[in-house]
């Protein structure tokens, strides 16, 4: 009997190792296992063996249905991953197929451009100063040191409405206007970014239209040096470390002393190349410390307090940090040229 | 401002300084040198040859052949196709081997089977602008006077071994019109000294007054008048050296008296006129406003007519010259002039820009005196103009200046204390430091206690107050030694306002939404600028427009986006989603500031969503427009205030539009653009919105506020309701949400069927009801119970039956 069983254990494991489905595995199972299977069939011969030898014959057969059982689930659970294998090749897809588009617009360039300069300057402890676009002759040229009959006003050709009324040439009637608001008393610290308007024919490096980035700063002792550091601060932050500014000698009439200020290129690291003309630097920002009869006019004592003032075009930073080369660009949108600023 | 290096440097001694270096310390002290312009331009080779033989050439009419004494060797044969070529003229030869501007290399040649050994050069070959070149020469070769030296250098002798500085002058370096204006300036800068002009005048016996009078009748315009008459003139050509400085600096040489004036407006930065005195047709200079209607013939023959805003200079009857603008044609001086009366005349700027408006005419004189000019030097010029005309006319100067004199000069003087000039710059200069910068810029002052008090020449106008000598002091310091600090101020956070940061908020929401940012004009033309406005008034029209289709101020952002939208399909590109936020401007009546307010506005059409090939493709329709505002709302806080009413409006489509009404204000709209509109723009399907934003984002939206999440299982309902076709989706869902408050929680529609399995007129709104007590679980006789009343409400007020 002890053999018949070890025979069983034997072809039983064969049957299973040879098992090619989950059916026929099955069918092992009833044919081994089964209450009419072989296995049962040796027990109940059992009665004929002599009483010691029943326990030792029962424990080898429990052995042997054991060994059975663990060969079927072993053997089950090989083909049942198999299956799932064949049925998720089966359903196999081109991975390289284009994804489902997620619909994504992006700001404007010169949007970007804004923000980045407002968060700058915000992160210096600046709010951001809005106002009309429309002004008064009084904001846009007098109380900027730029009375009638002034030559300098020669230098921007404005759009008027009325003798008194036009579209603001520069941001800076945001000066006047905040100093105003604040009575005499400092600290005063904006930047005002808007859409300014000039009499020029648009080409490539005009447009009637276009924005300004003005910045002022008013306090008891401020100093040109105040200036210098902001600036190169700011140009750090916007063009990356180790750039550096310089300061050329200028002139606004609503700053005395006034100053240009370049940049260090960040394309050629200073050492020239076509984005500076060869020159190692590039002209960003109009700067000075604001005039003594701006702060006047706006009502601050111009011997307690000073101030600088600086203003840039956001348009011509823009140009230069994405290399675009036509100013038109910016008021054509064309999604061509927009798509082109998603990244963050 | 063209200013010679070599000229310049008979003012300041400029040893050790090169052109180049000058031009580099000039720009970092305040003045921009825009280019330094060699004007040899790689010439050599050039020198001054006499035309002893000069006849046609045998084989060729325009030519001529020439024998040309080169001052060594045998005379060469030069073949020349100028018609002015003649013998016995002294011109300027390029000899074989010579080079000429654009390294243009002369070569031995034969032209027309006849040998020729150089060439005789125009001086437009040399380099010279035709605009400068005399006119008698402007179409042929240049001719030297007769004693020029037969060898020498001719480009020497034109004054070509030179290098001209462009100065960029900002309108209060008005002193820097003129050579000793600059020469000051760069004295400043090398700390060397000025040396000026000669002015010694020989006179003869006669008195000026014998000749002429003069009267202002118009002082504020023309505080001084001054004049001298020299007699005895001879009109010729000006000395050769001055000529070339004249046309260095961009002026072309006339004869000598003109181009005396000239030369003295380029040295003093003071316009001179010289009128033929014989042609004055009267002894005295009266300068009045002119009389309206009165007219003047210009020198350059053009007619004009006169206002009470223009001065003249008359002969006490008619206008001789339109005063610092251009002299009259009438008392021109001619060639066969013999008395010349000088003018030296300080006229103030407004009476000068408003002829050079008017007229259109500006000249190196108006420019000078619009910028304005130094009266002090006004008779000192007058003295250097006569000496000269003495000197190069063969003048005689009769004796006694004429002048009307109203101007008195008004010292400037401003007093600075060097801890002031340290504290506004942040430096830490010594006093000594400051002494020497205001010493090298020639101003005289005094120092007291580290308080200095200046006394500013009147040259530079442009300094009144401290903080201009601050500047001068800065500049001449150099910025480059300006420290770096940061303000030392109490720190207070910056912020955007809340108007800001939402705004930022809503754009971020719309580029999420796959709508890009558009920044159109708001300058339009006025069929433009009120069209689908949300408000209109008159639009506010610009005074002087350069063309209609920028002449007036946005009432509206649609039609430039939807112009956009155009421009992009007429580039193959047809999807177009884009937005833009900005201001409109809305009248306030004539004479003040029009009101301002922002607008958000978008445009879609084409497809708003392609994955082809999974099949999937959204044209761009009413919902997604709507879809796109309904999420701003959501955004805002304002979905459940915010409803859609159908509106018609004018260049819409009338039934796919709607008002959209915030609180009951209508507050913006949304819709399709009509059919004929679509065409207008040469564009498909396509929806625009615009909305009242500032008054959107004024509006304070629902906060946040947390409600717990629900505990129990809530009941789903779904109902289709069969309605007449006309009822609106919105009114039957707002009746269903009323008639189940409070324990109705949602309602969604989820379908809208029209067609044949339904009567005509007649179609099924399917919707999803949700049923839900936040305090326990619902039995299902609660919830039928509410729904019931649902179901008789909405039978009720639109007679809705459920769909069987």
């Amino acid at each position: 009997m002890k053999e018949r069983l070890h025979e069983l254990e034997r072809e039983a494991l064969e049957k299973i190792e040879q098992a090619g489905d989950l059916k026929a595995l099955n069918d092992v199972r009833v044919a081994y296992l089964g209450k009419k299977g072989p296995i049962t069939e040796v027990l109940r011969g059992m009665g004929a063996l002599p009483s010691e030898e029943r326990p030792k014959i029962g424990a080898l057969a429990n052995e042997v249905r054991e060994a059975i059982q663990k060969a079927l689930e072993a053997k089950q659970t090989k083909l049942e991953e198999e299956e799932v294998e064949r049925k998720l090749a089966a359903e196999a897809i081109d991975v390289t197929l284009p994804g489902r588009p997620v619909k994504l617009g992006n700001p404007h360039p010169l949007t970007r451009v804004i923000e980045e300069i407002e968060d700058l300057f915000i992160g210096m402890g600046y709010t951001v100063a809005e106002g009309p676009e429309v002004e008064t002759d009084y904001y846009n040229f007098e109380a900027l040191n730029l009375p009638k009959g002034h030559p300098a006003r020669d230098m921007q050709d404005s759009f008027y409405i009325t003798e008194e009324i036009l579209l603001r040439t520069h941001t800076s009637p945001m000066q006047a206007r905040t100093m105003e608001k604040h009575r005499g008393r400092g600290p005063v610290k904006i930047i005002c970014p808007g859409k300014v308007y000039r009499r020029d024919t648009d080409d490539a490096t005009h447009s009637h239209q276009f924005t300004q980035i003005e910045g002022l700063v008013v306090d008891r002792n401020i100093r040109m040096s105040d200036l210098k550091g902001t600036l190169r601060e700011f140009a750090r932050k916007l063009f990356g470390e180790g750039r550096d500014i310089r300061f050329r000698p200028s002139f606004f009439p609503f700053t005395e002393p006034s100053v240009e200020v370049d940049v260090s290129c960040f394309r050629c690291e200073g050492h020239g190349c076509s984005v500076c003309k060869g020159t190692g630097w590039i002209e960003i920002l109009g700067a000075g410390m604001v005039h003594p009869n701006v702060l006047e006019m706006a009502g601050f004592d111009s011997k307690t307090y000073t101030g600088f003032a600086f203003g840039m075009g956001p348009e011509r930073i823009a140009m230069l940090k994405y290399g675009i080369d036509d100013i038109r660009h910016f008021y054509q949108n064309d999604l061509r040229f927009l798509q082109q600023f998603l990244r963050v | 401002m063209l200013v010679s290096y070599r000229w310049l440097g008979e003012y300041v001694d400029l040893t050790g300084v090169t052109a180049e270096q000058l031009a580099d310390r000039i720009t970092k002290s305040g003045i921009e040198v825009e280019r330094v312009e060699a004007l040899e331009r790689g010439m050599k080779g050039v020198v001054i040859g006499h035309v002893l033989e000069c006849e046609p050439h045998p084989n060729a009419d325009k030519l001529r052949k020439c024998l040309v004494d080169l001052g060594e060797g045998e005379p060469v044969q030069i073949i020349c196709g100028a018609p002015n070529v003649a013998k016995g003229q002294k011109v300027a030869v390029a000899k074989v081997g010579a080079r000429l501007p654009g390294n243009f290399k002369i070569k031995r040649a034969k032209l027309r089977g006849e040998e020729s050994n150089g060439m005789i050069c125009s001086l437009q070959e040399l380099g010279v602008e035709t605009k400068v070149v005399p006119k008698e020469y402007a179409e042929g070769i240049f001719v030297f006077p007769s004693d020029a030296p037969v060898g020498a250098d001719a480009l020497e002798w034109l004054g070509l071994h030179d290098e001209v500085l462009e100065l960029a002058l900002t309108p209060n370096r008005a002193d820097c019109l003129s050579m000793l204006g600059v020469a000051y300036e760069v004295a400043a800068i090398l700390g060397r000294d000025v040396k000026l002009p000669e002015t010694a005048v020989n006179e003869n016996e006669e008195s000026v007054h014998d000749y002429i009078s003069v009267r202002v009748e118009a002082p504020e315009d023309n505080p001084l008048y001054a004049g001298r008459i020299v007699k005895n003139v001879q009109i010729g050509p000006s000395p050769l050296w001055m000529q070339a400085r004249l046309m260095a600096a961009g002026i072309r040489p006339h004869n000598n008296v003109v181009d005396i004036t000239n030369y003295i407006l380029l040295e003093y930065g003071q316009p001179l006129h010289a009128f033929d005195y014989d042609r004055l047709g009267s002894k005295e200079i009266v300068v009045r406003r002119a009389k309206a209607g009165e007219m003047i013939v210009t020198l350059d023959d053009v007619e004009r007519k006169l206002t009470e805003d223009h001065l003249v200079i008359t002969n006490g009857r008619e206008p001789v010259a339109l005063a610092g603008v251009m002299g009259g044609a009438n008392s021109e001086v001619q060639d066969d002039t013999k008395t010349v009366f000088i003018e030296a005349a300080y006229f103030t700027s407004p009476v000068i820009r408003q002829a050079v408006k008017d007229h259109g005419l500006r000249s190196e004189a108006s420019t000078r005196f619009e910028k304005g000019i130094d009266p002090a030097r006004t008779k000192e010029a007058l003295e250097r103009a006569a000496a000269l005309m003495a000197e190069y006319a063969g003048g005689e100067v009769v004796s006694g200046i004429v002048e009307a004199n109203t101007w008195k000069e008004e010292p400037v003087v401003v007093t600075v204390a060097l801890e002031r000039i340290n504290g506004v710059l942040g430096t830490a200069m010594t006093k000594e430091e400051v002494a020497g910068i205001l010493s090298n810029l020639q101003f005289s002052f005094t120092e007291d206690n580290g308080t200095f008090t200046i006394h500013v020449p009147s040259r530079r106008r442009d300094i009144t107050i401290e903080e201009d000598i601050i500047e001068e002091v800065a500049r001449l310091y150099g910025y480059d030694h300006l420290p770096a600090t940061l303000p030392v101020a109490e720190a207070k956070p910056g912020e955007l306002t809340p108007y800001q940061a939402k705004r930022r908020r809503v754009r971020r929401y719309f580029e999420g939404a796959g709508l890009f940012q558009a920044i159109t004009y708001s300058l339009t033309s006025p069929d433009k600028a009120t069209r689908f406005a949300l408000e209109t008034t008159e639009p506010v029209r610009l005074a002087l427009p350069m063309s209609e289709e920028r002449s007036v101020l946005r009432q509206s952002l649609v039609p430039h986006l939807l112009e956009a939208a155009s421009y992009n399909r007429a580039r193959q590109v047809e999807n177009v989603a884009l937005y833009e936020i900005g201001s409109v401007y809305l009248s306030k009546g004539e004479n003040v500031q029009p009101a301002e307010k922002e607008r958000l506005a978008g445009v879609i059409t084409g497809l708003w969503h392609a994955h082809l090939w999974q099949g999937e493709k959204k044209a761009a329709d009413f919902y997604v427009a709507k879809g796109v505002l309904d999420g701003l709302f959501a955004l805002l806080g304002l979905s459940d205030r915010i409803s859609y009413r159908p509106a018609k409006r004018a260049d819409l489509h009338l039934g796919r539009t709607a008002e959209i009404v915030l609180d009951g204000k209508e507050i913006g709209f949304v819709g399709q653009l009509h059919p004929a509109v679509q065409k207008e723009y040469d564009l498909k399907e396509t929806y625009v919105f615009e909305l009242a934003f500032a008054e959107l984002l004024n509006t304070e939206g629902e906060t946040i506020r947390y409600e717990s999440i629900p505990r129990f299982p809530s009941v789903v309902r779904d109902i289709a309701l069969v309605v007449d076709d006309n009822v609106e989706a919105g009114a039957l869902k707002q009746a269903i949400a009323e008639a189940g408050n409070p324990l109705l929680k949602d309602v969604a529609l989820f379908d809208v069927y029209k067609g044949d399995r339904l009567p005509a007129g007649k179609k099924s709104l399917a919707f999803s009801l949700r049923y839900y007590d936040p305090e326990r679980t619902l039995t299902d006789e609660e919830v039928t119970a509410v729904h019931e009343r649902v179901l008789a409400a909405v039978e009720e007020q639109f007679g809705a039956v459920l769909r069987g």
